[in-house]
């Protein structure tokens, strides 16, 4: 993270020192800002789709398809999705009256998409200690072996990986869900692995002259120390994992396991009067994506800047 | 390590230079896998050994039920003969070039933009966001949006007089309808790692061209494409494996069709696996995903020189 936050306060130097030499607005640049405005309203537009459907009468919407206000204001929308509202008033108003368990899909994505983060955040925190720090035999052969993993296709393991889970008897449970992304990614160990390689060998070195342990070198001066990478990489495996649609949907089938992107397909499969209940879905896509939002207006900053790194690097 | 600092000081009598440096490195072993065991765990379960059985499988008739048998390479002889697969070989090229291509040129252009222009955080926090919604969600929205009947889009292209176009129910159209969700969720995010190869370009050598007298686009072409080329080319190597796999997109809206117009090379082997429980041939069909993966991303470093920089 170190070496971002040195980049941005050089870029930031700069701006100023371009800016002040104010460049006159030509007939290009003009240009060059609608062509980039336009991107931005492409970009935004959806999301205030969401939103001006989820508020509106299911009924009304294709007699106000054209109108860019909610068609027949209305809370019906995230009311019959969060189960507030009653069958009949549901169905007044286009949806298909069936129960759906928002908050347990809800609920069990965020079990899903916590306990997988943290745990494999952790565990491959522990092996990046192991292979930043630690002198064994192997040690390389073992770190290539891992990267390999990185151009294996998701597909590819997929398949055998739900024989595994079959066999384990954990089809359709959430531990199922939750097992093969766990213990490490192989992304999570590289990433660690940088950062860890990163901080001066000399700090752990004097706490292990100290007479600290390995694990108490790991906990005290080296977690601590890369708190901001491990933060990153803990919301971008989150967001990844609670987008993830094709595994959960291929372990968690029933009505207590699934997550709410599989929930979400199978809402859209639901058509009560001929066509999906659009502002239900709506209401409930905008709902399964809050929790993204809340996290990126919080960590937004933090989430851009990772890019370039996990990327480029 | 340790070592080399030698005037350890003797509090622990047994700690003489010399001999702790096997100690410690016999230390260092156990100690190392005992940081490693959890990760290892993982690796070999659901990573090394899935690898390994989906090749063997691959070799194998498999129903689900009973053991796998061996049939050699009765499965890729199938598949070779097999026109579902060629179309769908077929469908995720074309979804492929369409998505890769209008990605990859609109970053590009939105990445030079913003680079030229702005170092607004909002612009870039924004441009992302997309990118940051699961599929299923970009993929309802935008099956809500391209509506037949009632939406938006339609209802925009009849104020100017257009017909509406059936995005997700015709043949013609549904490749490139999803290729287009695809691109809007990625745009921003292939933007900016691109945005991030722009930075490491030293200023120095535009401010030389605009001493020279260079147009904008002459400083394009010359300057900026040659000099952003290995960033381009792990790009390129990202987003067309990942273009590949395309699924969830898929999953949600055609779920195939029509006919077999998006039956893309994931969704049919899924509908093997678990549709008719043909497992033996889903592997293969995997193995010969990967096989073109490794190939495409070998060639594109290759061709391209992803390895060297201009910047000399």
């Amino acid at each position: 993270m170190t070496t971002i936050t040195v980049k941005r306060r050089r870029d930031s130097k700069r701006a100023v020192a371009e800016t002040k030499p104010r460049k006159p607005l030509s007939a290009g640049r003009v240009v060059a800002w609608i062509v980039l405005w336009a991107f931005i309203l492409l970009t935004v537009f959806p999301f205030f789709w969401m939103i001006r459907t989820g508020l509106s009468n299911g009924r009304s919407l294709a007699a106000n398809s054209g109108s860019f206000l909610p068609a027949d204001f209305t809370w019906g929308a995230f009311k019959r999705v969060l189960g507030f509202g009653t069958v009949a008033e549901a169905q007044a108003e286009g949806g298909s009256g069936a129960s759906i368990n928002f908050w347990l899909y809800l609920r069990n994505s965020f079990i899903v998409s916590t306990v997988a983060t943290a745990g494999q955040v952790f565990f491959s925190a522990m092996a990046a200690y192991a292979f930043s720090r630690l002198e064994w035999r192997g040690r390389d052969k073992m770190f290539a072996l891992f990267l390999t993993a990185l151009l294996v296709p998701p597909i590819f393991t997929a398949l055998p990986n739900f024989l595994t889970i079959k066999s384990l008897g954990l089809l359709n449970t959430l531990p199922g869900i939750i097992l093969p992304s766990f213990f490490m990614t192989p992304f999570a160990v590289y990433f660690l692995r940088q950062f860890f390689l990163g901080i001066p060998k000399e700090i752990d070195e004097a706490a292990r002259l100290d007479g600290a342990s390995h694990f108490l070198t790991f906990r005290r001066i080296i977690l601590p120390m890369s708190t901001a990478p491990v933060v990153t990489l803990g919301i971008l495996q989150f967001i990844a994992s609670w987008n993830d649609y094709f595994w959960p949907l291929l372990i968690g089938q029933t009505e207590s396991s699934r997550v709410l992107t599989v929930a979400l397909g199978v809402f859209r499969s639901q058509t009560p009067q001929g066509t999906p209940d659009w502002a239900g879905l709506m209401a409930a896509t905008l709902v399964a994506a809050v929790p993204i939002l809340i996290i990126y207006g919080i960590f937004g900053r933090r989430i851009v800047n990772s890019i370039g790194f996990s990327g480029i690097k | 390590m340790a070592t080399t600092i030698a005037p350890v000081p003797p509090r622990t009598g047994r700690r003489v230079p010399r001999i702790a440096l096997g100690k410690q490195s016999r230390s260092d072993t156990f100690t190392a896998w005992l940081f490693i065991a959890p990760a290892a765990l993982g690796f070999a379960v659901f990573f090394l050994y899935p690898t390994l059985r989906g090749i063997y499988l691959s070799f194998t008739e498999y129903s689900l039920f009973g053991a796998p048998q061996f049939v050699g390479l009765d499965n890729f002889a199938a598949i070779a003969d097999d026109a579902l697969f060629w179309n769908s070989m077929k469908v995720t090229l074309w979804y492929v070039v369409l998505n890769i291509g209008f990605q990859t040129t609109i970053a590009l252009g939105l990445a030079v933009l913003m680079h030229r222009l702005t170092k607004s955080g909002i612009i870039r926090g924004s441009i992302l966001l997309p990118f940051l919604v699961a599929n299923v969600i970009v993929a309802l929205v935008w099956f809500w949006m391209l509506d037949y009947q009632i939406g938006i889009v339609n209802t925009m292209l009849g104020w100017v007089g257009i017909d509406p176009v059936a995005f997700f129910g015709s043949e013609n159209w549904a490749i490139p309808t999803i290729a287009f969700v695809n691109v809007w969720r990625h745009m921003g995010y292939t933007a900016l790692l691109i945005f991030a190869g722009l930075q490491t370009i030293p200023t120095t050598v535009y401010e030389a061209a605009a001493v020279d007298g260079a147009t904008e686009v002459q400083t394009f072409r010359k300057i900026t494409l040659p000099l952003l080329r290995p960033v381009l080319v792990l790009v390129l190597i990202i987003t067309v494996t990942g273009s590949f796999q395309v699924f969830d997109t898929v999953a949600v809206t055609t779920k195939g069709g029509p006919i077999n117009a998006t039956r893309v090379i994931q969704v049919y082997i899924v509908e093997r696996a678990f549709g008719r429980s043909d497992f033996g041939y889903a592997a293969a069909l995997s193995v010969i995903l990967f096989i073109i993966l490794a190939v495409v991303a070998y060639a594109q470093n290759k061709w391209l020189r992803g390895g060297e920089s201009d910047l000399a």
